[in-house]
């Protein structure tokens, strides 16, 4: 046993030397990365750990940080009802637009793959623009306002469905369901652009083989040949709108306000904010930054294990 | 003899018919150019696609017809979908009304262009540097690092904002335009695509170039940027679509270094007076991404081409 363990640490020991001997032979290659890495460690690494240290601590800004162990997080889930409503919100939201936003991502890609040319670029600015068009979803306001003289109430009661106006972004029932459809129309972004390109670069001739081997349909087409060819994007599109129906926010406080009626189109997001922001509670929001941070980087990592599978 | 000559016959026969029957589905291919599809699948498809693309471009047209309205008709019950008499009046009282406010529209207009412009070029420029000798290069900690961006890409700015806020009021950034412009730098969707299609760049051309005495920097400027700009343009697109909505209400708090995003909140907030400005507003905030967007397609979609995620 020691004999292994000596001749273990010896092999370890080579396996460094030889990194070192590579890294002094590459030095430029540090210098290339340091800027990048340096940014990204200050911006994206160190935030995170700073994040799960403060979150341990009540931190007000003014007094330096105190450590209280778990306290943060037993508050949370045990006495802040609204961080509850928070994530109960956001997880609604991340099921039901989440995988539905990115089959629809799919959904399209694949229809316009076959269009001509011409018609096919169209159709992605058409498709896409709502991702990039900023605070365009600021418009659903008018279109879902309170009053008759919104679309929405103007045409529903023209048609005789209700019979007065419904105060669709005021009245908890409704802010939920319209916010997804609002999410809904912004979900073909980066992971679409994706699809649209992977497509793009199957190879025909996998297709004809298909023909010859019994390839009946479309659904045929998609599931023995063209998904197994996506896989790479298909992973990519995945962590694009995984965290994008994770990190919803910006919507809820457009169209419902913030703080919405009934704290009912709250999100993680919205309680971070809130704690963070307005109340100046570093502590506890590093908490719920941390909460959020988990389920994330979970439910990616889960939902790539089954992607795996695809078209086996 | 006349056996074996029948026999011929019969064979003769039987592979002039099989070279018809080969013919005959030679043709089917050729005509049905696409097999497994049915013409009345195909109409189908599009009338669906043109319903779809409908309900998605509304209201994109809604607000730019908005935009285009003068005051009377933005008020008209029932109100119209399109402008009867389209003006450009809402665009020039951005300037003529809110010319006179304290903080102009103009000043607004700076802040973004000017916030959206440095933070686009050294994003580019640094995470290029970096996704060059990560693509390029073997060395170590490399991958390692590459796959801590990767997983960067995972959760959203939001996780980091507080401490970033804390970092940032350290380094006196706060209430600056660095606050929002040197994280921007960082960004790991931009490293990674850029990473990515370097990759398919051919090795051989780096080597070439050196052989010729180029220095790594020479052969960074020289050969390797030239051959990639399709993912300039991604990164471009990528950032300024963030850098550009950005709102920034956390990090700047004084109203002569507020964003263009923030000024739409203001006005929207504004009351009925501000509809008409509001609408214009709105269609600054939202074109100028869609328009990089409409001139760049041909050369995003080739780099997203790369884009997979390998495990």
């Amino acid at each position: 046993m020691k004999e292994y363990l000596h001749k273990y640490i010896e092999l370890r020991k080579h396996d460094m030397q030889v990194a070192v001997r590579k890294a002094k032979a590459r030095k430029m290659c540090y210098l290339f990365l340091a800027p990048y890495a340096i940014l990204f460690t200050m911006f994206f690494v160190f935030p995170v750990v700073a994040s799960i240290w403060y979150s341990f601590t009540y931190y007000n800004i003014l007094e330096p940080p105190r450590f209280i162990g778990l306290q943060n997080y037993i508050n949370l889930i045990l006495q802040d009802d609204i961080f509850l409503i928070g994530v109960k919100n956001t997880l609604m939201i991340a099921v039901i637009t989440g995988p539905l936003g990115y089959i629809l991502s799919f959904l399209f890609a694949w229809l316009i793959n076959e269009l001509p040319r011409w018609i096919r670029s169209i159709a992605v600015i058409v498709f896409y623009a709502p991702s990039i068009a900023g605070n365009c979803y600021v418009i659903f306001s008018v279109f879902f306002r309170g009053d008759a003289y919104g679309y929405v109430n103007a045409l529903l009661m023209n048609v005789g469905i209700i019979d007065s106006p419904k105060l669709w972004l005021i009245d908890p029932t409704y802010m939920l369901p319209i916010c997804m459809l609002v999410i809904l129309w912004m979900s073909l972004g980066t992971g679409f652009l994706s699809f649209v390109a992977g497509l793009q670069g199957v190879d025909r001739s996998q297709f004809e083989a298909g023909y010859m081997d019994g390839v009946k349909n479309r659904w045929q087409e998609l599931w023995y040949i063209t998904l197994p060819n996506m896989k790479p994007m298909l992973m990519f599109g995945a962590v694009m709108s995984i965290t994008q129906a994770f990190g919803v926010a910006d919507v809820t406080m457009a169209l419902c306000g913030y703080p919405s009626t009934d704290y009912a189109a709250r999100t993680i997001v919205t309680h971070l904010f809130d704690y963070g922001f307005s109340r100046f509670e570093m502590g506890y929001a590093c908490a719920i930054a941390t909460i959020l941070f988990l389920m994330m980087i979970l439910c990616n990592k889960a939902i790539q294990s089954l992607l795996r599978r695809v078209g086996t | 003899m006349s056996k074996t000559m029948a026999r011929e016959k019969k064979h003769l026969r039987g592979r002039r018919q099989q070279a018809e029957q080969e013919q005959v589905y030679h043709k089917k291919l050729i005509r049905r150019r696409k097999p497994n599809r049915s013409i009345a699948g195909d109409i189908f498809l599009y009338l669906f696609l043109l319903l779809v693309a409908f309900i998605m471009a509304f209201p994109i047209i809604y607000a730019v017809s908005n935009a285009l309205k003068p005051l009377d008709e933005l008020f008209k019950f029932p109100p119209r979908i399109f402008a009867q008499h389209p003006t450009l009046d809402n665009f020039s009282d951005l300037f003529v009304t809110m010319g006179k406010s304290w903080v102009t529209f103009s000043r607004y207009l700076f802040n973004t262009v000017f916030i959206t412009f440095v933070g686009t070029l050294g994003h580019l420029i640094i995470a290029s540097m970096g996704a060059f000798v990560l693509a390029k290069y073997d060395f170590p900690g490399g991958n390692a690092f590459f796959k801590l961006v990767t997983v960067a890409m995972m959760f959203t700015g939001w996780v980091t904002q507080i401490p970033n806020y804390l970092l940032l009021n350290r380094l006196g950034w706060i209430d600056t335009y660095w606050a929002i412009i040197v994280p921007a730098f960082a960004s790991p969707m931009g490293l990674f695509l850029m990473k990515q299609f370097m990759e398919g760049l051919p090795t051989s051309l780096i080597e070439a170039a050196k052989i010729d005495g180029a220095n790594e920097w020479r052969v960074f400027t020289g050969v390797v940027m030239p051959n990639v700009k399709p993912a300039w343009m991604t990164l471009i697109i990528f950032s300024v679509q963030a850098l550009w909505n950005n709102k920034a209400s956390t990090y700047i708090y004084s109203e002569e270094r507020k964003t263009l995003v923030y000024a739409l909140q203001q006005i929207q907030s504004g009351g009925i007076a501000r509809t008409g400005q509001g609408a214009a507003v709105l269609v600054v905030v939202m074109i100028v991404p869609i328009i990089i967007f409409i001139f760049s397609e041909s050369q995003i979609l080739e780099t997203m081409a790369s884009s997979g995620l390998k495990d």
